[in-house]
């Protein structure tokens, strides 16, 4: 492995998705900057990735609900990364925040708040600078919303319009705004769910997916991982309300 | 929870750890309880006596350091994430078994041999300190020589005096990621033995027996040797690079087979051609991918369903070297006899382990696949008494079955081991079915 001297962030280093991601670009001769709430996870991670790839790692506390904190983080932020990957989420409990305000609002802050705001700092960066890459993981269950999940659907189909917002803007300036919707995961976050196989990525996949779009081997500016969930995602969205309340997906 | 080889079956609670933080809370929280890495044990050693803890979580590497080669991992990282991240580095473990698909903490606790142990030892004299987790939840480190007695008592202790958590060992220098083999035909047991005994200074050695070969060709075999290919060697080869990834197509057995598949005349015929390919390659020199030189089996997920639902067993055991000759074809003669066909039939010569309870001692070792039957087990016990008699002993990685008669007679510090456990809390706080099967 040769450094190839440039930087990515990745907020979230201790996901799944985020660990996986931070790896990927580490084997490729990539710099790290790993973010998270508490350092020494944050740590570890870092460790570890640094101990299988022989790559420059770093680390930085860094709470997503914080966000009077972000221009101050940014600030050491130095130099500024070639590449943002923003992985941070929460599925929440849909029951409890139907019940809990404070529930519901850490779900909305967390999957859209947070991400937006501090995506929407860096892409003033990267937009002066002339160049780089943002990537923001959003959701299938941002598509639509439905019963089971439309707290965190919600927080997602926001952060997809934030997203699509900051692209077209952006369009031409030399930065890349991309969205990636990972579909099933097999995480943390869904252990012990039952998933559809076909449906299901493993950690890797998602960020070789994130890897190879934001780094150009693969086109698209919203990719879902595994390309069944576009025609799939698209019927669903096409059933018309009227249908679509009966349904109870 | 089962062992790889599907046999004994027991009830016990599975707790998961992925935080090395936690580990402290949940190990002290309850008794009766044992460490699991990949369950690549055949038999009844990670099974927890009451509770089962998970370490697979624990799959962080911590740190490496170029300038001696050292790594440390958390107990949890499995032998193919370190393949995987150093061999492209230009550095290879310094023992593995057949199977990558282990974990540190597993190797540690099992001291596992290579084929490479005549020359390096087990996979627990290249550690050189390790994290442990003892019953009362408090980490001590141990190495040779700080907690000395608690670091041989853990290493082949098969998890009986904690949970490791964090181990530190050097990797080997490589030039490349292939294996110069040199394959040989011995044409009965002597032969073999001979062989074993002349590629001695090979870094790797291992011989293949037809184990249903009688009469005057009793344990003929193949004997392999081989060594890490230097540049030079490795520069000539005709396909990619020095050291190729290769990630061979693996599959996965679907379903149980059914018994008769592995009758006699299909092992006898598996075993005729297997060796004849063996004698065509005789005396050439080949290149061979590490992933194929050492794992062979790895390549077919699940293999062990192959021996269908009833599961399998796996006797290995190691008998000195002096009368090898008259008790290994005792072994061999009464196996062939019963017409039990095995497809693994490993010889191989061991120098001494290092861990109170290491398997490895001076002589050679004999392991053979066995699916389970009635007749199995009494077949078996016999065949116990001849490694008994030799003053040998078996491997308890390998083990679901023996007797306390025959583990005690094979383990002579045994005794420093029970009072290790007793010093420190282990014997009331770590037990698997294994420790309870031989009054551990
Ligand atoms: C195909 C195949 C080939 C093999 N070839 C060889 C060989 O050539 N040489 C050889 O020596 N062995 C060989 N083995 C045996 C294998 O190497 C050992 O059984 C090994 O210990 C399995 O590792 P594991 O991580 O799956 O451990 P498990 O099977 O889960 O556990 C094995 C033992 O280690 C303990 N343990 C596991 N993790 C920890 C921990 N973190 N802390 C404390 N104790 C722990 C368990 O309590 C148990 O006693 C082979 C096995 C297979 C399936």
């Amino acid at each position: 492995m040769k450094a190839i001297g440039k930087t990515l962030l990745l907020i979230g280093g201790t996901s799944d998705i985020g660990r996986a991601t931070a790896l990927i670009y580490a084997e490729a001769g990539w710099d790290v900057l790993l973010t998270g709430r508490k350092r020494s996870a944050v740590q570890r991670e870092a460790d570890d990735i640094s101990a299988r790839t022989g790559a420059n790692v770093l680390v930085h506390e860094l709470d997503i609900l914080l966000t009077s904190r972000f221009e101050d983080f940014l600030g050491v932020v130095s130099p500024l990364p070639d590449t943002v990957v923003c992985v941070v989420g929460e599925l929440g409990e849909q029951s409890r925040a139907e019940r809990e305000l404070e529930h519901a609002a850490m779900i909305m802050r967390t999957n859209f708040e947070g991400p937006a705001l501090l995506l929407g700092l860096l892409a003033e960066r990267f937009a002066a600078r002339g160049s780089g890459s943002i990537v923001g993981i959003s959701s299938v269950a941002g598509d639509r919303g439905r019963a089971s999940n439309y707290v965190y659907g919600a927080a997602k189909a926001g952060l997809t319009a934030f997203l699509s917002g900051l692209r077209n803007r952006l369009s031409g300036s030399g930065v890349r705004v991309l969205t990636v919707k990972p579909g099933f995961v097999r995480t943390r976050m869904t252990h012990g769910m039952k998933l559809p196989p076909l449906l299901t990525a493993e950690p890797r996949e998602v960020a070789q997916t994130i890897f190879a779009v934001a780094e150009g081997s693969r086109g698209g500016d919203v990719v879902y991982v595994r390309r069944i969930w576009r025609p799939l995602m698209t019927a669903i969205r096409s059933i018309p309300e009227p249908i679509f309340k009966r349904l109870r997906l | 929870m089962e062992g790889w080889g599907r046999y004994p079956r027991h009830e016990s609670q599975a707790i998961d750890c992925r935080l090395p933080g936690a580990l402290a809370g949940t190990v002290a929280a309850r008794a009766g309880l044992i460490g699991r890495g990949n369950g690549r044990s055949y038999g009844d050693a990670a099974i927890g006596e009451h509770a089962t803890l998970m370490c697979r979580g624990l799959s962080r590497m911590r740190s490496f350091d170029p300038a001696n080669a050292t790594l440390t991992v958390e107990g949890g990282v499995m032998l193919s994430d370190i393949l995987r991240s150093f061999v492209p580095r230009g550095y290879f473990p310094p023992v593995v078994p057949g199977t990558k698909f282990v974990t540190v903490g597993g190797m540690i606790a099992s001291d596992v041999h290579g084929k490479n142990h005549h020359r390096d030892g087990g996979f627990g004299d290249h550690v050189s300190e390790l994290k442990l987790v003892m019953a009362g939840g408090e980490t001590l480190t141990c190495s040779p020589t700080r907690n000395s007695e608690l670091f041989f008592a853990t290493v082949g202790g098969m998890g009986m005096t904690g949970i490791i958590a964090e181990a530190t060992f050097r990797l080997r220098p490589i030039e490349s990621g292939w294996i110069a083999q040199k394959t040989m035909v011995a044409e009965n047991l002597a032969d073999a033995l001979k062989a074993l005994q002349q590629t001695e200074d090979a870094t790797y050695s291992v011989a293949w027996i037809d184990s249903l070969s009688q009469g005057s060709s009793l344990g003929r075999s193949l004997i392999f040797a081989g060594e890490h290919a230097t540049l030079d060697q490795a520069g000539g080869m005709p396909d990619a690079g020095r050291f190729a990834a290769k990630h061979a197509g693996s599959f996965s057995l679907p379903f149980d087979l059914p018994q008769w598949v592995l009758s006699k005349t299909s092992v006898a015929a598996f075993n005729e051609l297997y060796f004849r390919a063996g004698v065509r390659k005789a005396a050439k020199t080949s290149l061979v991918h590490w992933d194929k030189y050492f794992f062979p089996l790895d390549s077919i997920l699940e293999w062990n369903r192959l021996y269908g639902r009833r599961g399998f067993l796996q006797h290995q055991c190691v008998v000195p070297a002096e009368d090898a000759l008259a008790v290994l074809s005792g072994i061999l003669e009464r196996f062939a006899r019963s017409g039990k066909g095995s497809f693994l039939a490993v010889l191989k010569k061991l120098g001494g382990g290092s861990g109170l309870l290491s398997f490895p001692a001076p002589g050679y070792t004999l392991a053979l696949d066995l699916p389970v039957t009635q007749e199995v087990f009494r077949l078996l016990d016999e065949i116990d008494e001849l490694v008994v008699k030799a003053g040998g002993r078996l491997y308890l990685a390998k083990d679901a079955r023996q007797s306390r008669h025959t583990f005690e007679a094979g383990y002579p510090r045994l005794a420093a081991f029970k009072e290790l456990r007793k010093v420190t809390g282990a014997d009331r706080h770590f037990s698997s079915r294994l420790a309870k099967r031989l009054g551990i």
